[in-house]
């Protein structure tokens, strides 16, 4: 790579040929503000915000869009550049509708940002709003759109597009009348929108947000006749802090159990019992089918099996390739099985009437709000999860509660459906699945720990968008002597646009793997729709460290030895993939249209 | 004395004699670096309205790499006033088919695409068989070269080079951000050179009558000739060729109605000339430049009513992507509505003077960016007419 070099506010600076005036300014920490721009994301360059001036030329040029040159000299702070910036926030804010103190990303919006930096106390322009029609879609479950919080910035449609493929959004019209619309206009749960919730961690204000829930939380913990379960995700104890101002990669599973049981939750659990449920089920599946196909010869099965975990991508696959729904693992997610389990055998043994009992799911997901929707999803009586919030959320209600949560002492979840395993843990980050996964099956089928370093599997850790790894089944316990000297094949995809490439493999029936993992969002659950923002690929990787160090320190590390599935299994559900499994623990799926 | 100032050409419609006979020449006896050299020192300049060098466009075609190269004929001929580029297509396509394949072997490219303006559908059958009987005639010549017709959907913004080749790609008509410019990366991330209907034209005309010939006509900065879309308070309106480098006053003596308040040249995108400047003002590339968008007014027009008119025109048009022009377009029309109405103080004016300096600052493409020039001009010249 050749280098150039320019001047940058008088600095000198060196760098490599290619990088835009935006990265060459951030070399030299010269911040330039921008709106339009996302690390995430391809180069827009329609806000106009980061605008900057370049010797010699008349007009200012976009930073972010615009190539350093051999011998540029910028000026980022000039009079022509502050004014300029300064007429555009304006300008913003005259189609935008000023409800600050009601709007629910307060204190977290570029927006808000830009005009703390360049506000003017005499604003100029006429106010737009009025003329625009703007009206407020809470049609889905999982996100609400807001449009006259929209500036237009189209992240959220090269989030949809590039990071996802899925297209739900775009932008549609023309010049005063262009908005961020959807398919033919029509609302979001009519659309095929996967509920990810990517578009709502890439939204720089309030126009795409979370359908929120927590009032509704708030009144059923104040209610004396409910019993409110609340359980929590492994992603959100890593990534909770941060709305707190703690670092990313913060692990506060101690203080956030105890901000719970503050905020009034009659039984603090955690949703890695489901996790650790789900391994159990999903292993014997994987084995049953394997069995199947090999032993019996059984052409009806389906391989590879996928994991069912990540509701965003069971809506995808619904919706894309509706004709491959038999690849999935039947199992229901960690959240839902938690749900069936909370109000049946949680309620018997604590003695509790079900229906009395609320079940509230802490998700770094938007889609888990969908999932819990789902009709399907009553197999206990009752819907099994009431409602599903968001870090976000989650992080609010503490706020609400003005709890310190930073100062808390750490206490632990309460028993019975509180104690996992470390296995549990890396369900947050891409490739966790199938790590917990194959620490539980090699030792059931061997009765050998799975042979990698620590129990790390490292070859399906990490951002790549696709992984892969293999292992060969050797010295099989006698039930298993029909996978002796078999490779089995897996491969972890995160994101949807890396989830379509995999499965047009497995449509054309030429996917060479025996189980694939997917999951929805970019990094996994820790880049899930519903956790803090920013989320960035540098955070996703803060995230991540965080979830393996929180496995590295647990002393149960295989799903399969957490006591209390031991001991769910033999006072309730007998065995993995037994009667009372099948009408609780798993699942059916739809077909969808693409359109 | 006026006609003799104003000096009228009739070379682009002339009628051709043999079919395809300069092209023919060209290819058969002219080397691509011939080709762009004359091109260069015809001055020949785009008759688009931006004016860039066509021979530096051309020599920078040539110099990329790419076994494939795309020739787009930007023929969606939208701003408002101007309709020349229609008629070339009705009586001489011929002309400009052959420009696109001198371009082709000047640069090295196998594709044409001429994008063709929605709403002049009905020239389809017409031109199809002509592009047809050039694609087979290219072929005799041995000439690796095919034409095809693109249909535009009636956006403005798609004659902005960039977003017309988004459109073509069957993507939303909106800009790009240029670096990289299309000559380097174009369609299909194709080195691509994007002409004007004329300007292929004046290709045809600088071979034909060599470059000394081509050069004595307009002036130094402006050579050649020009068609110009005359209309509005005129008695001429209709589609004229002139030399480059008249004053505005004797195009007025020569179209005007004895009345003309000012003129807009250049669309709605151009700048408005008042009466008291028509003597020292130049339409060509020292002067005013001018896609040859030239619309009269008398006394009885309102130029309140005009600006309005290119606002509504503008705000509707916008691709809307950037800031500064989807909601600057905005805030002007409803300004000026504003201070008609006695709702803002005419110092608003001012407000949105410097809101035109900040979209053309910073306005992604061409089209922001010179919303100011009417706005301006317009108000500069009849400020009186925005609040009475």
């Amino acid at each position: 790579m050749s280098s150039i070099n320019l001047i940058i506010d008088g600095q000198k600076v060196e760098i490599e040929k290619g990088m835009t005036i935006l990265e060459a300014a951030k070399k030299i920490n010269v911040n330039i503000p921008t709106l339009c721009h996302h690390d995430d994301l391809c180069v827009a360059g329609n806000c106009r915000i980061c605008v900057v001036e370049i010797e010699g030329r008349n007009r200012l040029e976009a930073s972010c869009a615009t190539p350093a040159e051999e011998g540029m000299v910028i000026k980022t702070n000039s009079p022509k550049v502050r004014r300029s910036r300064k007429t555009i926030t304006e300008l913003l804010l005259s189609e935008h509708a000023e409800e600050c103190t009601k709007c629910y990303k307060n204190g977290n919006c570029e927006l808000q940002d830009l005009t703390s930096e360049y506000f003017n106390e005499n604003f100029r322009f006429l106010n737009l709003v009025p003329d625009k029609n703007y009206t407020i879609d809470k049609s889905s479950f999982a996100l609400q759109y807001d449009p006259s919080k929209c500036v237009r910035c189209q992240r959220c449609v090269r989030t949809c597009a590039e990071i996802q493929g899925v297209n739900a959004i775009s932008a549609a019209h023309k010049g005063k009348d262009m908005r961020i619309s959807t398919f033919m206009e029509m609302n979001f749960a009519e659309v095929v929108c996967t509920n990810c919730g990517q578009c709502i961690t890439h939204c720089p204000t309030g126009a795409l947000t979370e359908h929120r829930y927590f009032e509704e939380i708030w009144e059923a913990i104040e209610n004396p006749q409910k019993h409110v379960v609340v359980n929590t995700a492994p992603s959100v104890r890593v990534a909770l802090g941060e709305p707190f101002g703690l670092e990313p990669g913060t692990i506060v599973t101690g203080q956030m159990v105890a901000a719970l049981r503050k905020l009034g939750f009659d039984s603090i659990l955690d949703t890695n019992f489901g996790a650790d449920l789900t391994i159990i089920e999903e292993g014997h599946e994987l084995l049953d089918r394997l069995k199947r196909a090999l032993v019996d010869n059984d052409k009806s099965v389906k391989l590879p099996m996928i994991t069912s975990c990540s509701p965003g991508w069971i809506k995808f696959i619904e919706h894309m390739f509706p004709n491959s729904l038999e690849h999935l693992s039947t199992c229901k997610s960690p959240q839902q099985m938690f749900g069936a389990m909370a109000k049946t055998y949680y309620a018997e043994k604590r003695g509790l009437d079900p229906k009395n009992i609320v079940s509230v799911a802490i998700m770094p997901c938007t889609a888990k709000k969908y999932e819990a929707n789902r009709p399907e999803m009553k197999s206990s009586g009752y819907q099994d999860v009431d409602a599903g919030l968001t870090t976000r959320e989650l992080a609010l209600m503490i706020k609400q509660a003005r709890i310190d949560f930073t100062k808390l002492e750490e206490e632990k979840f309460d028993s019975l459906m509180g104690e996992s395993s470390g296995a549990a843990d890396v369900f947050g980050a891409t490739g966790g699945v199938m790590e917990a996964a194959l620490r539980t099956v090699y030792e059931l089928v061997t009765g050998r720990e799975i042979p990698f370093d620590g129990l790390n599997i490292t070859p399906v850790r990490g951002l790549d968008g696709i992984k892969e790894a293999s292992i060969k089944f050797e010295n099989c316990l006698p039930d298993f002597k029909f996978l002796e000297g078999v490779e089995a094949k897996c491969a972890v995809a995160h994101g949807l646009k890396n989830a379509r490439t995999i499965m047009n493999q497995v449509a054309e029936g030429k996917s060479p793997y025996h189980f694939i993992e997917v999951m929805a969002c970019p990094g996994g659950c820790i880049g899930g729709g519903g956790q803090p923002i920013p989320t960035t690929d540098e955070i996703r990787k803060k995230r991540i460290a965080a979830i393996y160090r929180e496995d590295a320190g647990k002393p149960i590390r295989k799903s399969h030895a957490n006591p209390e599935i031991i001991g769910i299994y033999k006072d309730y559900l007998e065995k993995p993939l037994g009667h009372k499994s099948h009408k609780l623990l798993h699942t059916h799926y739809t077909k969808r249209n693409r359109f | 004395m006026s006609k003799e100032n104003l000096k009228r050409s009739d070379i682009i419609f002339e009628q051709y004699g043999i079919k395809y006979k300069v092209f023919d020449r060209v290819i058969e006896f002219k080397s691509s670096e011939l080709i762009i050299q004359e091109l260069l020192d015809s001055g020949l300049k785009g008759r688009g309205g931006a004016g860039f060098p066509t021979g530096l466009k051309w020599k920078f075609a040539a110099q990329q790499e790419s076994p494939e190269k795309i020739i787009i004929c930007n023929a969606d001929e939208g701003e408002p006033g101007t309709f020349k580029d229609r008629e070339i297509l009705l009586q001489v396509p011929r002309k400009v088919l052959s420009g696109m394949g001198i371009c082709a072997k000047a640069i090295g490219a196998n594709k044409g695409i001429i994008y063709l303006r929605g709403e002049y559908e009905y020239m389809l059958p017409e031109l199809q068989a002509e592009v047809d009987f050039f694609n087979e005639h290219a072929k005799e010549k041995g000439l690796d070269f095919n034409i095809i017709i693109r249909l535009g959907s009636g956006a403005y913004v798609c004659g902005e080079e960039t977003a017309l080749i988004e459109s073509i790609e069957g993507k939303r008509g909106e800009p790009r951000n240029k670096p990289p410019f299309p000559v380097i990366n174009g369609l299909m991330e194709k080195p691509t050179v994007i002409n004007n209907v004329e300007t292929f034209v004046n290709v045809v005309l600088i071979n034909k009558l060599g470059v000394e010939r081509f050069n004595n006509l307009g002036t130094t900065d402006s050579r050649g000739s020009k068609l110009f879309s005359v209309s509005g308070d005129t008695k001429k309106p209709g589609v004229h060729e002139l030399e480059l480098g008249m004053k505005l006053s004797d195009f007025v003596d020569e179209f005007g109605d004895g009345d003309t308040k000012a003129v807009q040249v250049g669309g709605a995108s151009g700048y408005c000339v008042p009466r008291r400047d028509f003597d020292k003002t130049i339409i060509g590339f020292e002067g005013i430049p001018t896609g040859g968008s030239m619309m009269l007014f008398n006394s009885t027009r309102s130029m309140y009513n005009v600006l309005h008119n290119f606002l509504e025109f503008f705000e509707e048009e916008s691709c809307g992507q950037c800031t500064p022009c989807r909601v600057g377009t905005q805030q002007l029309r409803k300004g000026i509505e504003a201070i008609k109405s006695g709702e803002r103080s005419c110092e608003y004016i001012d407000d949105l003077l410097k809101l035109t300096d900040t979209m053309k600052l910073t306005a992604k493409c061409g089209l922001g960016q010179s919303v100011g020039n009417s706005f301006n001009t317009i108000i500069k010249n009849f400020r009186e007419e925005m609040l009475y």
